[in-house]
């Protein structure tokens, strides 16, 4: 059998390096205009008019749209992209219009002087936990129950022997891909073409199909390469929506980029979180309540509730537990998904709550994590397809010399640095979704594997080209594999860790059945090709119930400037255990990339809202800071081995997002441990340390 | 973007003459926050006049002793000059500490000199700023201001001066020399830049046509002890919160003379004059380095949420000059 063991390069790396593969903004379209978007300066009200006439006087400019006569859409489930369809004005920075022209920059000039005239309401920008606002959503993104509630909680915590009872915040944060949304909308008659840059081209061309009332086998998006998205680019964006209608009111193809400003304003971001943590242990650190009660925000034009408290549901064992989630509906630009949403946010709170119970109880924090550590489910009751968290403590605390470290915070210095370590755990589901793939291999002894997966820069291309050869049992470099594009087999997006389970079942079980048939002709290829087609969706319906996460851990080095207050993190290391990780070469790329992530969630990403105005302020990437080259010094990921069969073929897990898990909570215990001081509100800026 | 005119200039005095004649000229150097204001729609020129390829472009020694420095000198050249090095490392480390390589490789020291406040509502224009509007108001004074001044703002402005360079340049008693439509001039460094009073948009003493054609640094022995610190919310690529840039000469234990200056606290290069005067002739002690901060900082007006930065500048200076002090 063909195993690929030390991992294969990325499939499409020469072609990135060397500027041949194409993003969605670059592929050439004859006759192409370009569009840029015009944006709501108010936070909530109504448009009065609008006078495009000086845009419109200047040459070169093509169309100017506005709701004033903009095409009607048909309702999708998502407020965001009803785009140009009513005067109303949800949210500063709210897409009201586009500037069409035959070059960007001067639809860019237009666009400044295109006036709206308006109607200003009152608005309410600022998540508060005392705000009458907030309520109870019918369900937690994407469909778990928002409150759950088992043994006790409020008597467990009252009978308590160490009680802990803390608020931690998470701020605003924008997701920011280095490539920019971009959409290139073309019209032929009744058929459109969209070339954009997203997590998942099937959901695009389903959603964009039924805004324009068009059969989605009319609506083909394409997206060959995508330069991030960080779940951003998950769900359809308004943007895409604008630019169908530019290219329908035109009669155009139309290019549509997003400025790094505009990313700030209406494609999605984190929800700040106020999340309250409540802890009951005995006096040997176990735990008997767990309490976790989240605020968080959405729009008024559609409803996102961030699953914070997830984590906390079957991190620890105990008899009384609480969680709940609590949202406002705010005049904010809609929250999304961001990596790991819900476990990240969430487990900042849990595991910085774990820290300062372990000193509460004088227990080394890695001990406290061991004792509570549950036999199955604490909520679901239903055992765990496999667990090793502990294996991941234990492996981590080796390789860091846990052993050896005193807990006295703020007792090391060398010169002018204040030295600390810290830890924490990291978990992440491992879903699946329904899948279709197709294989075909020709006389040649060449194969092509289709299915709309869509590699969004994690090595999806790569993965899958593995789990293709090793189920033919042929070299890598006799399969082509053929994703984003929407005409290809129907795929799940690239989201929720779950691409490599989702789409990698599909691709094994059509190779494996090309391979039976193939082996019923003694091998021998027929002159015009042979093919076979897998749908999983049984097979995914059909999956046995039990508690499916992958884990790890997390440990930090960090050091304090005594004058400044400045922090630096030298050494980051994470152990995980993610059932077998396909393609090691890029799996190590994308979790040493998602505790990069958790280290700048940790020090530096802070969206600032200014209530007066409604929007975030620091909105570009000199203002909104995240980790430089300069900050990421030694970040180590490493995984040990687990062996899951009950996952899917490949006994894969899913790695995208659990790196940036409890990276900040490691973190800020480090901080502590140097420093003394506990940072409960993300980010730890360095005033947040000067005494 | 608004169209524009782009012109390239045979020497300064053309140069000078084109941008003179048309009030919405503007001198281009390395482009790298000009082109980016264009592109926000703050600058909005319908001339730009090519500057950086003048050949005011070499640092080298005059025969009266100072370092002459050419308007046109990329960053990245300044900063790797030898005699710049060996004489002035204080300004060698503050180029350092600014921007990123490939910035500082475009970028030049004319443009440096005048690049613009980095307050976000200077750079959005839809909303107020005084710098931008005059007389549209100051939302960063109850709005995002922790990056902000807390010395010598006024109620219309409490933008800061983004520059590390100049910060260096103030401490080492630069001076600016400027062609005009009226002729050459030099003028000295501190009170080059302006303090915001009620006309926050007049940020140096240059009137429209002057363009800065050189920096003269005067010697200054004991500069060979200088340093720039600079902290910022990240290890590199942004903006100072507070920066020093310090020079001392020591002997004996005594303080002989010492120069002091602040980025990161005010709308301009912020020279520590108190600072210095209660450092001369005082026993190089933390004491007196913390009494000298002290009396700077006497007169902070932190707002909201920058207070922050005071305790800071104290711990810069009573650190970095407790460093030189011990330093071989």
């Amino acid at each position: 059998v063909t195993r690929v063991a030390d991992g294969l390069a990325r499939v499409e790396g020469r072609e990135k390096v060397s500027g041949a593969a194409r993003y969605s903004a670059e592929h050439p379209v004859e006759r192409v205009a370009h569009a840029f978007v015009l944006q709501a300066t108010i936070a909530r009200g109504e448009i009065q008019s609008v006078d495009a006439s000086a845009a419109l006087a200047l040459p070169g400019v093509v169309a100017v749209l506005s709701h004033e006569g903009a095409p009607r859409l048909q309702p999708v489930d998502d407020g965001e992209l009803a785009v140009l369809q009513a005067p109303a004005v949800a949210h500063r920075g709210q897409i009201i219009g586009a500037v069409v022209a035959e070059s960007l920059e001067v639809a860019r000039e237009a666009a400044g002087l295109v006036r709206f005239d308006y109607r200003e309401e009152p608005h309410a920008v600022e998540l508060r936990t005392d705000d009458p606002r907030l309520y109870r959503p019918d369900h937690v993104n994407p469909n778990y129950e928002t409150d759950t509630e088992r043994g006790d909680f409020e008597a467990g915590y009252a009978a308590a022997e160490v009680k802990l009872d803390q608020v931690y915040r998470t701020p605003a944060v924008h997701n920011n891909p280095m490539e920019p949304h971009a959409t290139v909308a073309a019209w032929d008659g009744d058929r459109l073409t969209l070339y954009d840059s997203n997590q998942g081209s099937t959901i695009v061309r389903d959603t964009v199909a039924r805004a324009f009332g068009l059969a989605p086998e009319r609506v083909r998006v394409i997206t060959h390469h995508v330069g991030g998205a960080f779940g951003q680019k998950g769900t359809p964006r308004p943007h895409a929506i604008l630019a169908a209608m530019a290219s329908q009111v035109t009669g155009r193809p139309v290019k549509l980029s997003i400025t790094r400003q505009q990313m700030f304003a209406f494609v999605g971001y984190r929800t700040p979180t106020i999340q309250r943590v409540r802890l009951g242990a005995d006096r040997s650190g176990r735990l008997t309540a767990i309490g976790h009660e989240v605020a968080e925000q959405s729009s008024t034009v559609r409803e996102f509730a961030e699953q914070t408290a997830i984590a906390t549901r079957m991190m620890y064992s105990a008899p009384n537990r609480r969680t709940a989630h609590r949202l406002a509906r705010l005049d904010v630009p809609t929250p999304s998904w961001m990596r790991a949403p819900g476990e990240c946010p969430g487990m900042f709170a849990l595991e910085s709550a774990m820290d300062e119970l372990a000193i509460a109880c004088g227990l080394d924090p890695i001990e406290l994590r061991v004792r509570n550590e549950p036999e199955v489910d604490p909520e679901e009751d239903v055992p765990f397809s496999s667990r090793n968290l502990v294996a991941c403590l234990r492996e981590g605390a080796a390789r860091f010399d846990w052993a050896d470290r005193d807990p006295t915070p703020a007792a090391r210095r060398e010169g002018r640095w204040l030295v600390g370590t810290g830890m924490a755990a990291s978990t992440y589901p491992a879903r699946r979704r329904p899948a279709s793939a197709t294989v075909r291999v020709e006389a040649s002894g060449h194969y092509t594997v289709r299915i709309n997966a869509t590699d969004i820069g994690t090595g999806a291309r790569t993965a899958l080209t593995i789990i293709a050869a090793e189920a033919l049992d042929v070299p890598p470099d006799r399969v082509h594999v053929a994703i984003g594009d929407s005409d290809l087999p129907r795929a799940a997006l690239a989201g929720g860790s779950m691409g490599t389970a989702s789409w990698g079942a599909a691709v094994h079980g059509a190779c494996r059945s090309l391979l039976a048939a193939l082996e019923a002709r003694d091998l021998a290829i027929p002159e015009a090709g042979l093919e076979a087609s897998v749908d999983t969706t049984a097979e995914v319906e059909a999956q046995s119930r039990l508690s499916r996460h992958a884990f790890g851990a997390q440990f930090a080095e960090v050091r304090v400037d005594a004058d400044t207050g400045e922090i630096r993190v030298p050494r980051l290391l994470g152990v995980f255990a993610a059932g077998r990780i396909v393609n090691p070469r890029t799996a190590r790329s994308q979790l040493v990339g998602a505790m990069t992530m958790g280290l700048s969630m940790a020090l530096h990403e802070e969206s600032v809202m200014d209530p007066r105005f409604g929007d975030y302020v620091n909105h570009d990437l000199a203002s909104y800071h995240f980790a430089a080259n300069a900050d990421v010094r030694d970040i180590e990921a490493v995984w040990i081995e687990e062996d899951d069969p009950h996952l899917n073929p490949m006994g894969a897990k899913g790695i995208g997002e659990i790196g940036i898990v409890g990276t900040a909570a490691a973190i800020a215990n480090a901080v502590h441990h140097a420093t003394g001081v506990r940072v409960r509100d993300l980010p730890i800026h360095l005033e947040k340390l000067l005494g | 973007v608004r169209p524009f005119r782009y012109a390239s200039a045979a020497g300064p005095s053309a140069a000078v003459a084109e941008v003179a004649r048309s009030p919405g000229a503007k001198f281009l150097g390395g482009g790298t926050n000009l082109v980016d204001l264009m592109r926000l729609g703050v600058e909005t020129p319908d001339v730009l006049v090519d500057v950086a390829r003048l050949p005011s472009d070499r640092v080298e020694e005059r025969p009266d002793g100072r370092l002459h420095i050419g308007g046109a000198v990329r960053n990245s050249d300044l900063a790797a000059h030898p005699l710049v090095r060996e004489r002035y490392p204080v300004l060698a480390q503050a180029v350092l500490a600014g921007a990123s390589g490939q910035v500082r490789n475009l970028a030049t020291v004319a443009g440096n000199l005048l690049q613009r406040t980095r307050c976000l509502y200077f750079q959005d224009v839809t909303k107020p700023c005084n710098k931008r509007v005059p007389g549209s108001g100051c939302p960063a004074r109850e709005g995002d201001h922790r990056a902000l001044a807390i010395i010598g703002h006024s109620e219309a402005c409490v933008a800061t001066h983004p520059s590390d360079m100049a910060v260096a340049l103030a401490a080492l008693d630069a001076a600016v020399g400027v062609v005009g439509p009226g002729g050459e001039r030099e003028v000295p460094f501190v009170g080059f830049h302006r303090l915001p009073g009620d006309e926050p948009w007049r940020e140096t003493v240059l009137e429209h046509g002057d363009l800065v054609t050189a920096i003269a640094l005067p010697p200054l022995a004991y500069a060979t002890r200088s340093r720039y610190r600079k902290v910022r919310d990240r290890a590199s690529f942004a903006f100072a919160l507070v920066s020093i840039a310090a020079a001392l000469d020591v002997a004996d234990g005594v303080v002989r003379s010492a120069r002091v200056a602040f980025g990161g606290l005010a709308h301009v290069p912020w020279r520590a004059a108190r600072a210095e005067a209660v450092l001369h002739g005082a026993p190089a002690t933390s004491e007196t380095f913390a009494r000298a901060a002290q009396a700077e900082l006497a007169e902070a007006r932190p707002l909201r949420d920058n207070g922050f930065k005071v305790a800071l500048a104290r711990n810069l200076l009573v650190r970095t000059l407790s460093e030189l002090s011990e330093a071989p």
